[in-house]
């Protein structure tokens, strides 16, 4: 059995209330850091122990924290990302919803590490148990002093709040999100200045995704050798993987980091359903490139995936089967992207509805070869740097990829002039 | 200083400022949507993209925006680089997507940013083939139009109209490509400074909707550079005429003024100028009112002016050239300033501590990089509209210092100088009867009485160190705000004292003038500003003169028997009972005017006056800044300058004082020798015999098309054009095609640029001053040997603390930037914004003690007259006042403060 | 007008925030739960409130679609579209719903009862296709489970 520290303790569909989870040893951990560590040393462990975001961009958390001032007055901010609308994406919810302690545990600790004040978990407004849930173990932390002042004695002060989204993916883009938790439309900010040094109303302001938060307790507990034991490959840790589509069994699970492809679908996932082949997939939610069945022994890290030309994003899959049609298969995903851009940048804003027009066009068999090099251009003048955030560049790899990738299919719309899947109607 | 590299080449540019500024600094075009010189950068609208190398070896390079991009030394780009321009011809391929192509009909055809951009790109072929979206558009007032259709998204407008101008009432709606700028519900913009958002927007959005009552394309309008008479402020404008009429106002930048923007009573108020009400023909009144030849008139009134004893009443919304050739036509003795005795106290004490005193007036540019503000008993939003502007911006400087420091960014990263200083404000006090518009912006804003706001600034000099007579018997909460205003002051490095005549209260003036003495006395390059009622008080009052009271007596003691009266509705400087009184008494009434007012109803000779469009000549701002405006066109029928008339008059009597003057160049030339304050206003601009390569400048664009058609209903021979003989302007579209000197430029246009936008080409660096320097002259600077006290002594005195008086109210000004000016009032859209009946506004507490109520009317006595007015309540307004809006029709009472009897 | 407990929810809020605006998101999801959706009037009443224009509280809750300007039935329903409910055939799922209820995306029910929305990822990818009502989230549907799940809803 492979060590699940994230999850290994949770059951399926139950919760760890404050006791369940002190009965495993939690808080154990902010009991060490409150009586032995300084902030710095907080920070430099998790430094040490190379744990890289998991929110999607695989940043590593110790050098992001580290640039937070430690002098100067007035409130800091800690915020958990738990927007969690990535398409394809339902591995956070499993951690709020299992065991909200250890998130809420992590985050004192993070908070402790860059001195915050105050702290948010930003649940997106479709997770009404793990709000709920997230509630209920709010209350119980505070009951229990590791919230409020004077945490475990010591003289530090936090508070945590619950703040539910009121839906739109840019909440997710950590600047965006700090807009909308000013209120504000959630649009997001140019960096520099970087929200560690101008953040939530102006102040330094530290934003991790919910797996990223989950491990500090354990880290601090079980110190770096170990974290880094748990992983197959250079990334340490391990990761909450999954799969969706037409595979018999969909799901999450937390593995080794570096499981490869191949191990997730065909162990994991049981395997392509009966008379469905497996054509590709997005490694890491609806913004990651495809793989395909070449790559399917590449390991599932940050730098084996980069290396293969996509990215490993939030570690869960969408699987694209030999029966389902690459272009509607994007189309879709366009689809989503262009309805969620916030508007704020022009190529982002009118680019997006135009390669989803395309793409439905194509799909509708009015698709033309020049709709082809527009599909093209665009993957090319959406990229990286062009855009002012990164939905964009987002938007684009599945369907640069799958330009790459399923080409023929794309062609085969123009010069048939239908759908040759025929299977989804719009 | 930098040295970066652009295409192979180095320049050598300034560092701190952003890339896209120094590469427009620079000359070199790149096209931009979302920045704004004004506004900063945000970097939303992609359009400014060049390629960045990493250094010489680098070949690859990475694309990045311009406007986001700090300017910094071996910074290596390109903007002609393949991939670069490509993009940036996207950009413009995305923004067509929704667009409507309605180039054809769109107001903003010819002088749109969007045009230009998309040509500067090479984009000309449309590669999107599907539907467009379509928005609903909104009725905005009567002001601006709105076609969100054309609409690209660049968030200038929120930007500025939230953002910069603090409004209220605009906003961008939904999100992704729904994206929707304007209003929560459909409904007049309130906000003072709307009318930029024409300028703002670069496209067709939001367009000028007084010129789509009778449009014209930009390039088919004939223009002159010419300055605001809608206040003292003297911003610089640009008026476009077509087939004698006038149709537009827009911004005349001037770095050192009014920058890019104007106040929407400056921008609209011009239909004056084609009112019905105008006063075309010269009339002579006997029973009735006949219409007579020029000749005609002139020889009437030779034998009026040899005959008897003639007084001239000058005007300070009219040129200095008219004043000064009235006053040296009837002589020194016999001229009267046109201004209310509370208007002429305010005017003489003002000059005086300007001039003699150590402190500067600031240009309105410094007042808004002013770090702290007090100002005292001022509704800048009413009595000096663009001043307020540049005290928003005053207001932010310390903060975006903070931010600057504490994020390590710099002023013009606009998005990120806002999240880090979020809603703070430096510091800020306003002092006034009522509150204001920018009360919201204070640190402080506080409601008294005009003597108890006085005696607040004293209290401050005192603080401060001023030898103030100790006031004593301050509230506690007074006290407190005396100090805090003291320690704000004193910590800031560039304070800006503000008052004016907004309370027709001389104490607060002297007050305004202790506490900026005091702060220059601790070294400070402390600031003094104070408004002037009309576009020339400040230069009549330096031209000098009489009281206006004396000329009331001496027409009622039977001393006068003709009385010329000079762009001037004296209902407006006297009450009804005092004018009427005295008009019946003048035996020969001589009245050069615009419109047909109340003076002019009792007037024996009627002279049409050109307004501002139709003539030359130089106005005071209230910085003491001398200014030029230049005739748009050439007066149509017996209308000429007041100057040239008075000029004529001088001629056929043989004034002395006149001899050899006919053109404009001869009386600013006299008015400079003769008077030694106005040194240098002959040189303001270029003389009538300036020429480049041999040429005049032209009003008119090279593009100006079917002059030979305008009159073909008429007559199918052209017409010869006007001939300009007074400047070196010329009435049509021959001449030099270059760039003329700042101070004549008639309007923006450069090769590519046919928007406003094209400003960056006439200024040394953007943002920053016109070529040859920004236009005007100031003509009054601090007393330089003074020190601390200076040459005029401090004012000691503060005034007793106001008590309300059993019986009466004193009755203080309440301004109306729409309804309160004379002349702008006469723009339909004006109009309708103004409060239209007058009212008297009072505190709950003397309402129920005489038992009115809103609406209701209320009876007073001023000066043994009666008025009844439609009651208002305001709370904060101290009690034993009432307040009055001046200068609104129908008002009848010209002169507050002033005590009503109940 | 707001309610008395509309009211006071906000101003609970509002000692969370450093500056009233920031509760502007709350605000608004607190009248909605109210009422179900935010009308003109409400956007106008949160304004006094936060000492904001109601434009400034407009243009926030235009941007996020989970903030209804317009009114909905008793029961809102959210469809998932997002890609693996895509993949897993909710189209099936979309057209059983527009017949059954005889409404098009964003269309309230002829008795008010349900309206009709589509919604990006529910975050159950593994358990698609999905949808939710009100607070309810349904996995796993098949077409023919439409039916008894809308019974539920009065
Ligand atoms: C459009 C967009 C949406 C995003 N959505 C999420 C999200 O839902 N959850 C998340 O943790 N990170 C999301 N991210 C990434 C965040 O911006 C940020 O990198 C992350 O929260 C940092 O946490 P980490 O360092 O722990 O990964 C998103 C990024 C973009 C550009
Ligand atoms: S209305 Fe004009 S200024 Fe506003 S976003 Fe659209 S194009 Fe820009
Ligand atoms: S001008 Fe640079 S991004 Fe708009």
């Amino acid at each position: 059995m492979t060590e699940a520290p994230l999850t290994g303790h949770i059951k399926d569909g139950e919760t760890l209330d404050l006791r369940a989870y002190e009965a495993i040893g939690g808080y154990q951990a902010l009991r060490k850091v409150m009586q032995e560590m300084t902030p710095q040393e907080v920070t430099a462990l998790v430094k040490e122990s190379n744990l890289r975001g998991r929110g999607g961009a695989g940043f590593s958390t110790g050098m992001k924290w580290s640039f937070v001032p430690m002098d100067g007055k007035g409130p800091k901010y800690l915020i958990c990302n738990a927007d969690e609308m990535e398409p394809g994406t339902f591995k956070d919810r499993w951690l709020l919803e299992g065991n909200p302690h250890q998130l809420i545990e992590g985050m004192i600790i993070s908070a402790y590490a860059i001195q915050a004040d105050i702290s948010f978990v930003f649940m997106r407004w479709a997770y009404k148990e793990a709000a709920a849930i997230m509630r209920k173990a709010l209350s119980e932390a505070y009951a229990a002093g590791y919230l409020g002042s004077n945490i475990l004695g010591k003289d530090y002060h936090l508070e945590m709040h619950l703040h539910t989204g009121v839906g739109r993916y840019m909440c997710g883009e950590e600047t965006a999100l700090l807009n909308s938790l000013e209120g504000k439309r959630a649009t997001p900010r140019a960096k520099p200045p970087f929200p560690q040094i101008s953040g939530l109303f102006g102040r330094p302001t530290i934003v991790n995704n919910v797996e990223t938060l989950s491990f500090i307790p354990h880290i601090m507990n079980k110190g770096v050798a170990w974290f880094q034991s748990l992983s197959r490959t250079g990334d340490g840790g391990t990761k909450i993987y999954g799969v969706s589509g037409r595979v018999n069994k969909p799901g999450a699970w937390e593995l080794p980091m570096g499981v490869t492809v191949r191990e997730l679908l065909e162990e994991y996932a049981g395997g392509m359903q009966n008379g469905y082949g497996f054509r590709g997939a997005l490694p890491g939610g609806a913004s990651t490139d495809f793989l395909t069945t070449e790559h399917l022994d590449v390991p599932m890290d940050f730098t084996a995936i980069a290396a293969a030309g996509s990215r490993l994003g939030t570690g869960t899959m969408v699987v694209l089967d030999d029966h389902t049609c690459p272009v509607g298969f994007v189309h879709n995903l366009e689809h989503f992207f262009a309805q969620e851009s916030c508007g704020f940048c022009t190529p982002c804003r009118e680019g997006l509805p135009w390669t989803e027009k395309i793409l439905y066009a194509l799909e509708q068999g009015h698709g033309t070869t020049a709709d082809l090099e527009q599909l093209d251009l665009h993957t090319r003048w959406l990229g990286p740097g062009n855009t002012f955030c990164a939905l964009a560049p987002g938007a684009m790899e599945p369907l640069q990829s799958a330009l790459k990738y399923f080409r023929e299919d794309f062609e085969r719309h123009v010069h048939e002039k239908k759908c040759p899947y025929g299977n989804h109607s719009h | 200083m930098a040295i970066i590299h652009i295409d192979g080449k180095s320049y050598d540019v300034k560092e701190g400022r952003n890339l896209l500024e120094a590469c427009l600094s620079l000359g070199i075009d790149l096209p931009y949507f979302c920045w704004h010189p004004a506004l900063g950068s945000v970097g939303a609208c992609r359009q400014c993209a060049v390629k960045s190398f990493k250094d010489e070896k680098d070949t690859k390079g990475r694309l990045i925006m311009s406007c986001m991009e700090p300017v910094k030394d071996q910074l290596r780009i390109s903007v002609t680089d393949q991939e670069a321009s490509a993009f940036r011809e996207q950009v413009i391929g995305w923004l067509m997507t929704n667009h409507p192509h309605d180039c054809a009909v769109c107001d903003e055809g010819g002088s749109c940013h969007l045009q230009d951009m998309t040509v500067m790109t090479g984009h000309s072929y449309r590669n999107y083939h599907f539907t467009k979206r379509t928005y609903k558009n909104q009725y905005l007032g009567p002001f601006l139009n709105h076609e969100m259709n054309r609409c690209i998204q660049c968030y200038r407008c929120v930007r500025f109209y939230k953002d910069f101008a603090g409004g209220k009432d605009m906003d961008v709606f939904a999100a992704h490509n729904h994206v929707y700028f304007g209003r929560h519900k459909e409904g007049t913009l309130e906000s003072e400074f709307s009318g930029n958002l024409a300028e703002i927007c670069p496209t067709g959005v939001f367009t000028d909707k007084t010129l789509k009552q009778h449009y014209t394309r930009k390039w088919d309008m004939t223009y002159a550079p010419s300055i605001c008479q809608g206040c003292s402020l003297g911003c610089n404008i640009i008026a476009g005429e077509r087939y004698g009429s006038l149709r537009q106002i827009s911004t005349r930048y001037n770095g050192a003024v009014n920058g890019y923007f104007l106040c929407d009573r400056g921008r609209y108020g011009y239909e004056f100028v084609n009112s019905p009400r105008r006063i075309r023909e010269i009339a002579i009144r006997n029973s009735t009112l006949a219409t007579i030849t020029a000749d005609d008139a002139l020889r009437h009134l030779k034998d009026k002016l040899t005959g008897g004893r003639v007084i001239g009443i000058g005007s300070p919304r009219a040129s200095l050239e008219s004043n000064f050739v009235l006053q040296q036509l009837v002589g020194q003795d016999q001229f009267y300033l046109g201004m209310t005795h509370t208007e002429h106290d305010l005017a003489t004490l003002a000059l005086k501590i300007l001039k003699q005193g150590p402190v500067r007036t600031p240009s309105m540019q410094e007042a808004a990089a002013a770090d702290a503000v007090l100002i005292l008993g001022e509704d800048l939003l009413n009595t000096a509209p663009m001043l307020g502007l540049a005290v928003r911006q005053a207001v932010r400087r310390q903060p975006t210092q903070d931010a600057m420091n504490a994020a390590h960014v710099l002023a013009w990263q606009d998005a990120a100088v806002r999240e880090a200083m979020q809603d703070r404000n430096g510091p800020c006090f306003i002092l006034n009867i009522q509150p204001t518009g920018l009360d919201e912006i204070a640190t402080r804003a506080y409601h008294a009485a005009p003597d108890n706001i006085a005696r607040i600034g004293f209290a401050v000099a005192q603080v401060l160190g001023a030898p103030v007579t100790v006031i004593t018997d301050l509230t506690e909460e007074e006290r407190q705000l005396v100090q805090q205003i003291a320690d704000a002051l004193s910590a800031a490095a560039r304070p800006l004292i503000i008052a004016g005549y907004g309370m027709g209260n001389e104490a607060s003036l002297r007050a305004a003038a202790d506490v900026s003495w005091a702060l220059h006395a601790q070294g400070k390059p402390a600031m003094l500003s104070f408004t002037m009622p009309e576009c020339n008080t400040l230069g009549l009052e330096m031209l000098g003169g009489l009281r206006l009271d004396s000329a009331v007596d001496a027409v009622l003691n039977g001393e006068v028997d003709t009385v010329i009266v000079l762009e001037n509705d004296l209902y407006r400087r006297m009450d009804k009972h005092t004018a009427d009184h005295f008009l019946k008494h003048c035996k020969d009434l001589v009245l050069l005017d615009h419109l047909y007012n109340a003076t002019a109803e009792k007037a024996t000779v009627l002279l049409p006056a050109g307004s501002f469009a139709e003539s030359d000549g130089t106005l005071v701002n209230n910085e003491g800044r001398a200014q030029r405006f230049f005739q748009v066109y050439g007066a149509t029928g017996a209308i000429q300058e007041s100057w040239r008339w008075l000029l004529q008059l001088g001629a056929i009597t043989g004034n002395e004082r006149l001899r050899h003057m006919q053109f404009l160049d001869d009386v600013t030339e006299a008015i400079a020798k003769r008077q030694p304050v106005f040194a240098g206003i002959d040189h303001l601009t270029p003389p009538a015999d300036f020429r480049i390569a041999g040429q005049k400048i032209p009003r008119e664009p090279h593009r100006y098309s079917g002059r030979t058609a305008m009159q073909a209903n008429v007559n199918v021979s052209e017409p010869k054009p006007p001939v300009d003989d007074d400047t070196a302007l010329s009435f049509t579209m021959e001449g030099y095609r270059g760039e003329p000197p700042s101070s004549m430029i008639p309007f923006f246009w450069w090769p590519g640029w046919n928007s406003v936008q094209s400003i960056n080409k006439f200024q040394v660096e953007i943002g920053g001053s016109l070529h040859d320097g920004d236009p005007g002259k100031r003509l009054l600077e601090p007393n330089g040997n003074s020190n601390g006290n200076g040459h005029i002594p401090w004012f000691t005195d503060a005034p007793e603390h106001f008590v309300p008086m059993a019986g009466h109210l004193l009755m203080v000004p309440v301004y109306h930037i729409y309804g309160s000016e004379e002349l702008s009032v006469h723009t339909p859209g004006i109009a309708e914004r103004s409060p239209g009946a007058p009212y008297i506004m009072l505190n709950p507490d003397d309402a129920k003690r005489y038992e009115v109520a809103e609406h209701h009317q209320l009876q007073l006595a001023v000066n043994g007259h009666p008025y009844t007015f439609t009651v208002k309540i305001n709370p904060a307004l101290h009690r034993g006042m009432a307040g009055v809006p001046v200068g609104l029709q129908g008002i009848g009472i010209a002169e507050v403060p002033e005590l009503g009897k109940l | 007008m707001l309610t008395a407990t509309e009211i006071s929810r906000i101003e609970h809020e509002l000692q969370q925030v450093p500056v009233k605006k920031a509760a502007v998101i709350e605000a608004l999801k607190i009248v909605q739960e109210q009422r179900r959706w935010v009308s003109d009037e409400n956007v106008e009443d949160i304004a006094t409130l936060l000492d904001m224009s109601a434009d400034e509280v407009d243009s926030v809750a235009t941007f996020y679609n989970l903030i209804f300007r317009r009114p909905v039935g008793r029961h809102v329903i959210l469809l998932c579209d997002s890609i693996s409910c895509w993949v897993m055939g909710y189209e099936g799922l979309r057209s059983k719903l527009m017949e059954l209820l005889q409404v098009k995306y964003g269309q309230t029910t002829q008795d008010g009862r349900f309206t009709l929305l589509p919604n990006a990822c529910l975050g159950c990818c593994d358990r698609a296709p999905a949808l939710m009502v009100d607070n309810d989230l349904y996995r796993d549907l098949k077409v023919d489970e439409i039916e008894s799940i809308l019974m539920k809803y009065e």
